[in-house]
């Protein structure tokens, strides 16, 4: 029904911009039946492999990362608790967009100056700075649904004689992970919108080939409402993959 | 089988949890062999004492010695002694993700380095001696809860123990459960395990242990014989105690 709905409303624009006088609207920018219609939408869609592959390997690090901060958040060694715990407060301070400028401008000199010539494209950059950003959530992610999992749990791994790696790999995450995952996916979401600050950098997603086109068309209004679009095709589907895996986590849990 | 050195072997322990002092200079001696229940009453210390044993709580005072080993910060240690010890909780606390079976099998392959076909093995042995090898493929919550705690048992047997700690191992089951947990607690007190037992069931007491502790406010008030502790309490505390406990 929310899909449904969402149709409508494209329709509607698209009955405005038909209807309206001559100027007020100009969807043939991105009319497929005319030759410079169909270029620019074939180039406007070509973003979706870009924020698609940027989201993707952004989301992967972040889970990864997430789960090397939070492992010392939970830890009996307050060093190492502060430690992730600075890690987390700093990392979630931070806004995105001057995080990518440090990461793209900054990170390289900083790299050379310790000897280090790495050069990072915008690609590179792009995911190192989403995922970094993204990791402090995911941190926290996986600190709750661990610490949902009762402390007798540990114990009883503990008298069987298994060690902090083996009780969490065979006992702790096995079972926080219907905690974990349905966040983490709805944390992918925020990825993907997030992976628009990428266009600043030259990363030929789909934001910023929407920005390439308005300016050779001046038609702002039209190619934006496109591009909203596209974001909205690619939430819809993941937020469909998270409900059925909240409903199948669901419906383990009352099989026990 | 005699060993030089006891079995357990506590030595003015204390422990604070914060401000608040949980155990107070606590001396006890227990045999190769020996079966010892702890009574007293909500707060006075039975739990942490007995997790004290194999480091699920860290004492501040005092020395904890199993059999010849040193329970001291050291890792070495502490794995020494878990692997002398085993543990069953009154909540049971089975991995509810995995089969009975699985339960069992986990820290003899992970721990003791079995191969799965070993542990099963020995796994199948001691659901038999717990007389439920027909669940083993069943999920903990399928079970019922005198059930569950017997697969407990048999999951801490499974790593061979040679000392079994149970904190109050029939609080959380229905009463017709009871004596089923009970007897097999009673089959392996047969067959020579050395005990630690918080329990409130005196019948169970009675039967089965050598040696009746009393603990109230964080310290061992009474110890005796099981005769002399329900025949001739020494103190007023006790005496209350078993009062209230034996009218039910
Ligand atoms: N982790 C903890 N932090 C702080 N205080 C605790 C903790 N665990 C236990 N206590 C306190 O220590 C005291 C002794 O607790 P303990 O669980 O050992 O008592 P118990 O004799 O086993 O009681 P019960 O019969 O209710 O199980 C209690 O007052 C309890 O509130
Ligand atoms: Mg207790």
């Amino acid at each position: 029904m929310k899909i449904n709905t969402y149709i409508f409303l494209f329709f509607i624009l698209l009955l405005c911009g038909c209807s309206s006088p001559p100027g007020t609207w100009g969807w043939y920018v991105i009319n497929p039946n005319t030759q410079s219609g169909l270029t620019n939408i074939k180039f406007l869609i070509g973003g979706f492999s870009s924020t698609i592959q940027l989201s993707i390997i952004a989301a992967f690090m972040s889970i990864i990362l997430g789960l090397i901060v939070a492992l010392p958040g939970m830890s009996n060694n307050i060093f190492l608790r502060t430690i992730s715990r600075i890690y987390v407060e700093f990392i979630r301070a931070i806004p995105l967009l001057p995080m990518l400028f440090w990461v793209f401008y900054g990170l390289p000199v900083v790299l050379k100056s310790m000897g280090i010539n790495i050069n990072i494209d915008a690609f590179w950059g792009a995911i190192l700075t989403l995922a970094i950003s993204d990791s402090a959530f995911t941190a926290e992610i996986y600190r709750a649904g661990i610490q949902s999992i009762q402390k007798g749990q540990t114990e009883a791994a503990q008298t069987v004689g298994l060690n902090y790696y083996q009780t969490m790999r065979y006992v702790i995450l096995p079972q926080a992970l219907r905690r974990i995952l349905p966040p983490l996916a709805n944390q992918f979401i925020y990825i993907v919108k997030m992976s628009a600050f990428a266009s600043v950098i030259g990363m030929q997603e789909l934001t910023r080939r929407a920005n390439e086109i308005v300016v050779t068309e001046y038609r702002p209004l039209e190619i934006y409402t496109l591009l909203i679009f596209e974001y909205l095709i690619l939430v819809l589907i993941i937020s469909q993959v998270v409900r059925w895996l909240e409903r199948k986590m669901g419906s383990d849990e009352s099989k026990g | 089988m005699v060993s030089l050195s006891p079995a357990i072997n506590i030595n003015n322990l204390n422990k604070w949890f914060g401000e608040f002092k949980v155990l107070k200079d606590i001396n006890l001696t227990v045999q190769e062999g020996e079966k010892v229940v702890i009574c007293g009453p909500s707060g006075s210390g039975k739990s942490t004492l007995v997790r004290c044993i194999n480091r699920l709580e860290m004492h501040q005072s005092g020395t904890i010695n199993v059999r010849g080993t040193e329970l001291t910060n050291d890792p070495k240690s502490i794995a020494e002694i878990r692997s002398d010890v085993g543990m069953v909780f009154q909540q049971f606390n089975l991995f509810p993700h995995l089969s009975v079976i699985q339960n069992l099998t986990l820290g003899p392959i992970n721990a003791l380095g079995l191969s799965e076909k070993e542990a099963k093995e020995r796994a199948f042995l001691l659901l038999e001696r717990v007389k439920i090898p027909e669940q083993a493929n069943k999920r903990p919550s399928q079970l019922s809860g005198g059930q569950q705690q017997r697969v407990a048992i048999a999951r801490s047997l499974c790593m061979e123990p040679k000392i079994m700690l149970f904190d109050e191992p029939t609080s959380a089951l229905d009463p017709e459960m009871i004596s089923e947990v009970l007897d097999v607690i009673i089959d392996l007190a047969n067959d020579g395990m050395t005990m630690v037992v918080v329990t409130h069931e005196m019948g169970f007491a009675r039967k089965a242990a050598d040696r009746m502790i009393f603990m109230d406010e964080g310290k061992i008030v009474e110890i005796g014989t099981p005769n002399e502790f329900f025949e001739t309490p020494k103190t007023d505390r006790c005496r209350i105690f078993l009062k209230q406990i034996l009218q039910h």
